[in-house]
């Protein structure tokens, strides 16, 4: 994709919507997904007159668990400043924001690209209010303003521009989810937005200073980032090569045409007349709020990769299982209680059971209970289920309490160890397939696998298929 | 017409049943009849305040007990959100807004009985020193129609001067209580900085806007201050209440034991022969007390307007910005589009006031200005509060004019919006400070009434107005 000749230079700004029970100024309601337009909202919201931001104290906290989980501390001084601009979403003519003085200053993360671990610094985070929206009815000449989104919490996290391809920053992107995930900061539910990425895009010839930029707002997926960086980079080198400039500007991403277009022509840059806010004193923050945060921060993904390594499973599987966060702790209580190989065993079954969480759209985790899935697994060792069967067992756990036992019997599933049973539908078989017994007779050993199936099928699936190659072999006089 | 009782007796006798309600807010609306032509009300709550007051005469009738401010009427400045009628900030902005919930001063008056009666006039958005900028109309002077009642909290000086209710309410910006006071010859008090919730108070200057009550003495100031400080949950800039509470009636103050700064800054030629004649006498009378007088320079406080007129207008072109007329107040239904929207709508919702200070505002706030002024102010800004600081090491309080004149004559100054700026010379450095401070009617000039300021600590509320309540009785 990239002309070696060419460095390109990225840099990402996150919006992450905090998970606090009500609006970052306002005593509302946050959750506004099933909401219906303009029902959570109160007069500070809507910007009434004498209306005062309250600070909610929970966003603190959280923004205090994003630094950490950025590797770094929260700052212990910072303020708010209102940024000024008129638009109908926007109630109060500003939004209050930070600007001077973030609530986080540095930080890094480390993702995994190209084969190789890469640091990207953070420059700053800084808390926000989310603004409302806009409504545009199809062939109305009016717009719909719902504000019920005004004054959520926001969490902007800039980075530094030291990205430099498309699959860095998707994986920036997906880290910093999983991060702002299990530090218990955000829902992460990309489809309601409350992850929202912000790329600037630049190329130049190595050796050169950097080149002019682009940006693109309000991407929402990690394969749109990854293929809106590729676009850029491309159309960006194809400009430079034919003569032409690249032009400082703010470009659309075209979902359906896999294209950014330009979007807003060269305007006056804004003047957001940024002014300390009066209504709320600077945020101060002890050292002993920041070791409580600390001490009861999560265990983020960097952590559990490590522990997941103990599964001896392939570093790919290990990413399917964090983005199920609901089977992780399921998966290391298993390896805590019984052995890497039934965690192993869960872990593949579980990652089948549940879709990526960055796919669903609102799916209701089930929960599951390690203890009834150890004896599920065990079950599996002890030769009473055959995987298949087990899988079914697992299916019904997670909608019944019952123990794996009881379904298994309620099912019929229970395998039939006992060789006589098996020894009969085994003499059968062969003499139902008398040509392929030949062959195995003859060393073709891998028919054998035919005649383990039948004896499968016949027995309804709950023949021991181990027991029952043994008594094949046994009958065709090929053991002793 | 008769003076009202003291609060503290009228509350008492309604509590005793001596006293109705009822006839304590009927008297009111029979005054503001009578005293139409000096329009210092907008809007009259009638049937609210009718329905209130019978409510605790029916309290009462029962048995029950109300509290200390029991069917005491008060007037409130219209930037203070009411319930029932409009609220207007005197802007043809919110000419017809309703407001949905109240100010918490508002509300804790009301817990402790007060009823609301009246709506007074100011400078539309509190922009102004003679509520001249007024959308609706100019309040006159009780004590010469011809002249101006000051502001921006005219009406509510006029009202409590001409008896339509025993206090009213204001708000003090940049002098907005004390000079309207001065002006008008009551008690004006401005608390430190936060002592008053501003939730529910149309906002001017978020960082020096300050509430406060307006009264015909400390006293009754005092109490209506005890019943409205104190931290409010939906303003995090408020500050705990003193453990002793500002309730002053039966505190004596031995005027001995006072250390008094004379503000030499305020004491300048540009000060009226009569304003310095009565401050004069004050501080013969003082001497004779046995208080301990001397002059104090302060030397930045010259700068304090100049401070103000950054600060201010920025904070107020912010505060201003809400009113766009897509949710509320003046939309002006003629626009093709958004944009013209806007325009339109602050065009006709803004009077020239507004408009020069969001002008101003925009300006200092705009990128590549900012340092020059809004930093440069808010430094000199800190400058001041050191000095108050220092000089309060050494006085217990300070003591200057409230405005170096008297109320001047309605016109005078409109056409000069620098001169009208001066008016608030000598009140701004408290609000940009943040300190507590006081105007006390100090006799007449020219049978216009001369005030006294007196400034004091951070957060000495109650000692200044112990303070002033010995003064009062000093000049009584």
């Amino acid at each position: 994709m990239t002309n070696s000749q060419y460095v390109p230079t990225i840099g990402i700004e996150t919006h992450v919507q905090l998970k606090t029970k009500t609006k970052l100024f306002s005593a509302v309601g946050n959750d506004a997904r099933q909401a219906p337009p303009n029902t959570l909202i109160s007069h500070i919201d809507v910007g009434l007159p004498g209306a005062l931001p309250v600070l909610n104290q929970a966003a603190i906290e959280l923004c205090a668990r994003a630094a950490l989980a950025l590797n770094t501390d929260p700052q212990k001084f910072s303020w708010f400043e209102r940024k000024h601009y008129f638009y109908p979403d926007l109630p109060k003519g500003y939004q209050i924001t930070q600007y001077q003085a973030p609530i986080i200053k540095g930080g890094f993360l480390e993702i995994e690209a190209g084969g190789r671990t890469k640091k990207i610094k953070i420059e700053r985070a800084n808390l926000e209010e989310d603004a409302g929206k806009n409504i545009h009815p199809a062939g109305a000449d009016y717009t719909l303003i719902d504000l019920n989104r005004a004054g959520t919490p926001l969490l902007e996290i800039v980075s530094r521009p030291e990205i430099n391809s498309a699959a860095e920053a998707k994986a920036y992107v997906r880290e910093l989810w999983l991060l702002m995930k299990y530090a218990d900061v955000t829902d992460g539910d990309l489809y309601h937005g409350h992850m929202r990425f912000d790329i600037n895009v630049s190329v130049a010839r190595a050796g050169d200073k950097l080149g002019t930029r682009s940006e693109i707002k309000n991407l929402n997926s990690f394969r749109s980032v990854e293929a809106a960086v590729a676009y850029e980079i491309k159309r960006q080198i194809e400009l430079l090569e034919k003569g032409q400039k690249v032009i400082q500007e703010t470009r659309g991403w075209d979902e359906a045409k896999q294209k950014s277009v330009a979007q807003r022509g060269k305007e006056e840059a804004e003047d957001y007349r940024y002014m300390p806010e009066p209504d709320i004193p600077p945020l101060e923050l002890t050292d002993k709020f920041i070791e409580d945060v600390k001490a009861e921060l999560p265990k983020l993904p960097p952590q559990l990769r490590r522990q997941l390594d103990k599964l001896g499973i392939d570093k790919k599987v290990t990413e399917d299982i964090l983005d199920r966060q609901s089977i992780v702790k399921p998966i290391l209580d298993v390896l805590a209680a019984g052995s890497p190989a039934d965690a192993r065993r869960v872990a593949f079954w579980l990652i089948h059971a549940q879709p990526a969480e960055t796919e669903k759209v609102g799916i209701v985790e089930p929960e599951i209970d390690s203890a009834r899935l150890i004896s599920l697994s065990k079950m599996v060792d002890g030769g009473e289920l055959s995987s298949t069967a087990a899988k079914a067992v697992f299916d019904e756990l997670l909608s019944s309490p019952e123990d794996p036992m009881t379904i298994a019997k309620r099912l019929n599933l229970l395998q039939v160890t006992d060789t006589a049973a098996i020894e009969k539908i085994v003499e059968e078989v062969i003499t139902e397939n008398p040509k392929v017994a030949e062959d195995i007779k003859q060393g073709e050993m891998k028919a054998i696998g035919f005649l383990v199936g039948q004896v499968m099928t016949k027995s309804q699936g709950q023949a021991n298929p181990k027991v029952a190659q043994e008594l094949i072999k046994k009958q065709l006089d090929l053991v002793e | 017409m008769a003076d009202w009782e003291p609060i503290s007796v009228i509350a008492d006798k309604v509590q005793k049943g001596e006293l109705k309600a009822v006839d304590l807010v009927k008297r009111s609306f029979d005054m503001i009849g009578r005293t139409k032509d000096f329009d210092a009300i907008i809007s009259v709550p009638e049937a609210r305040a009718i329905e209130r007051a019978k409510e605790i005469d029916a309290q009462i009738a029962k048995g029950q007990k109300v509290d200390r401010l029991a069917g005491v009427p008060f007037v409130a400045k219209d930037n203070f959100l009411t319930f029932s009628g409009k609220t207007t900030a005197a802007s043809h902005m919110l000419e017809n807004f309703e407001a949905p919930y109240q100010a918490t001063a508002i509300n804790r008056l009301e817990v402790e009985g007060a009823i609301c009666v009246a709506k007074s006039n100011l400078d539309a958005w509190a922009h102004g020193s003679s509520t001249e900028n007024s959308d609706f109309f100019v309040t006159k002077n009780p004590f010469d129609k011809t002249r101006v009642p000051g502001g921006s909290s005219g009406g509510s000086a006029a009202a409590v001067a001409l008896k339509i209710a025993p206090f009213a309410l204001g708000t003090d910006t940049g002098g907005s209580i004390r000079l309207p006071a001065a002006f008008c010859g009551i008690v004006g008090y401005k608390p430190t900085y936060g002592l008053v919730s501003r939730s529910g108070v149309v906002a001017m200057a978020s960082s020096t806007d300050v509430i406060g009550p307006l009264a015909a003495s400390v006293a009754e100031a005092s109490i209506i201050l005890d019943v409205m400080a104190g931290r409010d949950e939906l303003d995090s800039t408020t500050i705990e209440r003193d453990t002793e509470g500002y309730d002053v009636q039966t505190s004596k103050f031995k005027l001995q034991n006072a250390k008094i700064g004379v503000i030499d800054e305020y004491l300048t030629e540009d000060l009226e022969p009569g304003v310095e004649k009565q401050v004069d006498a004050v501080i013969q009378k003082l001497k004779q007390a046995g208080t301990k007088i001397e002059p104090i320079s302060l030397p930045s406080l010259p700068l304090a307007l100049a401070v103000y007129y950054i600060i201010c207008p920025a904070e107020v072109s912010s505060n201003l910005a809400r009113y766009d007329g897509q949710r509320y107040g003046l939309f002006a239904k003629d626009a093709k589009n958004l944009e013209e929207s806007y325009m339109l709508s602050r065009e006709l919702g803004f009077g020239a006031e507004a408009k020069r200070r969001i002008m101003i505002g925009s300006h200092v706030l705009s990128s590549g200005y900012f340092e020059a002024y809004y930093q440069k102010a808010q430094t000199v800004r800190t400058k001041i509060i050191n000095e108050f600081t220092s000089a309060f090491k050494k006085f217990d309080f300070l003591i200057g004019p409230t405005s170096p004149t008297t109320a001047f004559k309605i016109g005078a100054k409109t056409k000069d919006p620098l001169k009208m700026y001066l008016s608030d010379i000598m009140t701004v450095a408290a609000n940009i400070s943040g300190n507590p401070a006081i105007n006390l009617p100090a006799g007449f000039s020219n049978n216009l009434p001369v005030g006294l300021q007196i400034i004091a600590p951070m957060h000495a509320d109650r000692q200044l107005l112990a303070f002033a309540k010995s003064v009062e009785e000093l000049l009584a």
